[in-house]
């Protein structure tokens, strides 16, 4: 998902054409708030808490828990997805840190994401219209910041011992060495 | 009981530095410094250690090793692989799955060998390659199988596996039993992840510990940065320490003096170092044509439980579909079964929310097809380009193309059929659009209309190959069929990167096989007299 690659959005065509105004205007407090991310040396960076907390269940929907549980899942989730944004490469390390910056951001977030409301006030079916929106869009760009998403959150979820019952896996075998 | 060899060797004096902790820069001196300590950099490092010369290891990833390895994806992919297993192409368009660690791929592969397969050979000498011959080969490939322990698989295979052989005889595709390279294999299905047995014959636990007996020192952490070239020879390397967590390179710097290098940091990271080395390449061919063995899934839903992730995860194959075409015609393909866990499965699978949440839940009723389709060969499938980014790590740039998207859907249609004779209640190709089928006549009018598109269609790889073509001629290929670089006199190149086209079948024992010869050559001109060979 190189974001703000310019021969990238170049490639996209017309609808590009607006993004990459919009995003050359832009370039300036994102490129901060990315390096903030990195500079910071913790990719958990405001933008990510920002954005996690609310797409990961509607990602997650169906085993991700409600009630009582539902906080430390919050909690656990966010964490596992910084967790395996610290061991992507330099490169992606940065491109993430600008996806999560873009959707952050109020003026991005509402002309690239088409997310009209805040995220503290986005409903379900508003992120779901955005995930779908970027999983079926025309732009390669968009198409792989959804996967990025979709990666991060699924691979953070099923990567932890504590969701492994609801899908019937065991787990590794315990061996016995000797 | 079981033994981690590398404790037990650090404890009787194995030279292994961990990079990341050296408290200063450092100079080191040897016969041949070796880039890579993978399929190629092992052989390479057994066969010159053994034949009496002085030799030096770098690796970028750590050293893990047996004590290490719990059978964890959210260890095993941050700690073992390029990129944590997320390693893209440059349009992201293909996720990677190569190792980098002590032992490279092979210390995380799926332990899957096959000798490079005739009609690849056969295309190679028509290339030039005239001593790439089945005959000429034999030996190597026996003694490789030797070391290794590479031999058929007959324990029953797991479910997954069983399933393609019980869809494809139905409908009379021929299956056959992988070999594996295993010794006393306990079956569990995490190899992955790291063996934890020691069964899995991998360099980690054959040729770096004898390379290691013999006198070698591994740098592990250290990433290889630049050649240093003076007319026609390489003096030194150029090496930078690595984080403790193997992401960012660190200020200590390592200079590696060599009567000779040998490249084998793998098809992406050999061409990569040439070109941050700025090596001569009059044939404009460093970097190009690389293969990735491009590979598509298909999902299928079970009544019986298959439990994926139990049992060794390949040990059925067909090459039904890579033998009824001509080598050079429309994409052929190879078709595997991979091992299912959940972080694999769940990020590999399309779509999210309570679609997805249906499929995981079903998780020990998945079974999944996969099929590699065969790059490089027909005149349309040029490969990939390796290129370096501005902060010089490298990106393969890999185009899908109509070549590839007309193999891709003809994949997934073999798949299908097979999936549902073996009595699957539903079939999902893994792409964007698709929401699955509930019978044969569905799939295939589905799969018939599926776009083919970039990012919609699920590519994956984990056969990087070529990018330092051999050849005889200087003015088509990087280096000669021995592997040594055409302009730079005292450079050979070990690994898949050698390879002027994809292999066609799972590449490990190609690259054992193939560099064994050739550094067996390189060891006995080094010593002067005949090299020791592998035992």
């Amino acid at each position: 998902m190189a974001m703000f690659s310019r021969r990238q959005f170049i490639k996209t065509g017309i609808a590009g054409a607006l993004l990459l105004a919009a995003a050359a205007m832009l370039q300036k407090p994102l490129d901060r708030a990315g390096k903030q991310a990195l500079v910071a040396g913790n990719p958990l960076d405001a933008s990510m808490r920002t954005v996690v907390p609310v797409i990961a269940p509607v990602i997650l929907l169906g085993v991700f828990p409600s009630g009582a549980d539902r906080a430390a899942a919050l909690e656990r989730i966010t964490k596992g997805v910084a967790l395996a944004v610290g061991a992507l490469s330099a490169a992606s390390q940065k491109e993430v840190a600008e996806l999560f910056a873009l959707l952050a951001f109020a003026p991005t977030r509402i002309a690239v994401a088409g997310l009209t409301p805040s995220w503290d006030q986005a409903g379900v079916a508003d992120i779901e219209s955005f995930l779908r929106r970027w999983q079926h869009s025309r732009l390669d760009l968009l198409k792989s910041g959804y996967q990025a998403l979709h990666d991060l959150v699924l691979g953070a979820w099923y990567a932890d011992p504590q969701s492994w019952a609801a899908i019937g896996y065991p787990g590794p075998p315990v061996l016995v060495k000797s | 009981m079981i033994r981690d060899p590398y404790p037990e060797g650090i404890a009787r004096g194995w030279k292994i530095v961990d990079a990341a902790r050296l408290e200063s820069d450092r100079e080191d001196e040897a016969d041949v410094v070796i880039v890579g300590s993978g399929a190629g950099g092992g052989i390479s490092a057994e066969i010159l250690a053994r034949s009496g010369l002085s030799v030096i290891v770098v690796e970028e990833g750590p050293l893990r090793s047996t004590a290490d390895f719990h059978m964890r994806e959210a260890e095993a992919y941050p700690q073992l692989y390029q990129e944590s297993a997320a390693r893209k192409t440059a349009d992201k368009g293909v996720n990677i799955l190569q190792g980098r660690c002590v032992g490279g791929s092979t210390t995380v592969n799926w332990t899957s060998s096959f000798r490079t397969p005739p009609g690849t050979l056969k295309y190679w000498q028509q290339l030039g390659l005239a001593d790439y011959t089945q005959e000429a080969l034999l030996p190597w490939f026996e003694m490789v199988e030797r070391r290794l322990s590479i031999s058929a698989w007959y324990v029953p295979p797991n479910a997954n596996n069983e399933l393609l052989r019980t869809g494809a005889s139905k409908l009379g595709i021929a299956t056959q039993v992988i070999r594996r390279n295993v010794n006393g294999c306990w079956n569990l299905g995490y190899c992955g992840t790291g063996c934890p047995t020691n069964a899995k014959q991998s360099m980690l636990v054959t040729t770096l510990p004898a390379a290691l007996d013999h006198g070698a020192t591994i740098y592990s952490g250290l990433r290889a940065e630049r050649l240093v070239l003076s007319g026609d020879q390489v003096t030194a390397l150029e090496c930078r320490a690595m984080d403790a967590v193997g992401i960012h390179p660190q200020a200590r710097r390592v200079l590696l003096r060599a009567k000779h290098f040998v490249l084998a940091g793998g098809a992406i990271g050999s061409p990569a170092l040439l070109l941050r080395s700025a090596a001569p390449d009059p044939s404009g061919q460093l970097g190009r044509r690389s293969f990735l063995h491009p590979t598509v899934i298909s999902s299928a839903l079970m009544d019986s439980v298959v439990a994926g992730h139990a049992g060794a995860p390949q040990s059925l194959y067909s090459d039904h579909f890579l033998d009824k075409l001509p080598i050079d015609g429309p994409l052929g393909y190879k078709l595997e079964a991979p091992p299912l866990h959940p972080v694999l499965f769940a990020t590999t699978l399309q779509g999210f929310g309570a679609g997805h949440a249906a499929l995981m839940q079903q998780f020990n009723h998945a079974h999944v097809l996969l099929a590699l389709l065969r790059d490089g060969f027909n005149p349309a499938s040029r490969g990939g380009q390796v290129r370096l980014r501005d902060d010089g790590t490298p990106l393969l740039d890999y185009p899908l193309d109509d070549v590839i998207w007309d193999g891709a859907r003809r994949a997934l249609l073999s798949m299908a059929e097979i999936q549902f004779a073996a009595g699957a209640k539903k079939v999902y190709a893994v792409h964007e659009e698709c929401a699955g089928w509930d019978s044969w006549a569905a799939a295939k009018q589905g799969i018939a209309q599926l776009p083919m598109q970039l990012l919609s269609m699920r590519v994956v790889s984990a056969h990087v190959m070529g990018g330092c073509a051999m050849g005889p001629d200087a003015a088509r290929s990087v280096v000669d069929a021995r592997g040594h670089h055409h302009q730079l006199g005292n450079l050979t190149v070990a690994d898949g990167s050698l390879f002027p086209t994809s292999i066609g079948a799972n590449p490990q024992q190609s690259v054992y096989g193939i560099v064994a010869r050739n550094i067996s050559a390189l060891a006995a001109a080094l010593a002067g007299r005949a090299a020791a060979p592998l035992v």
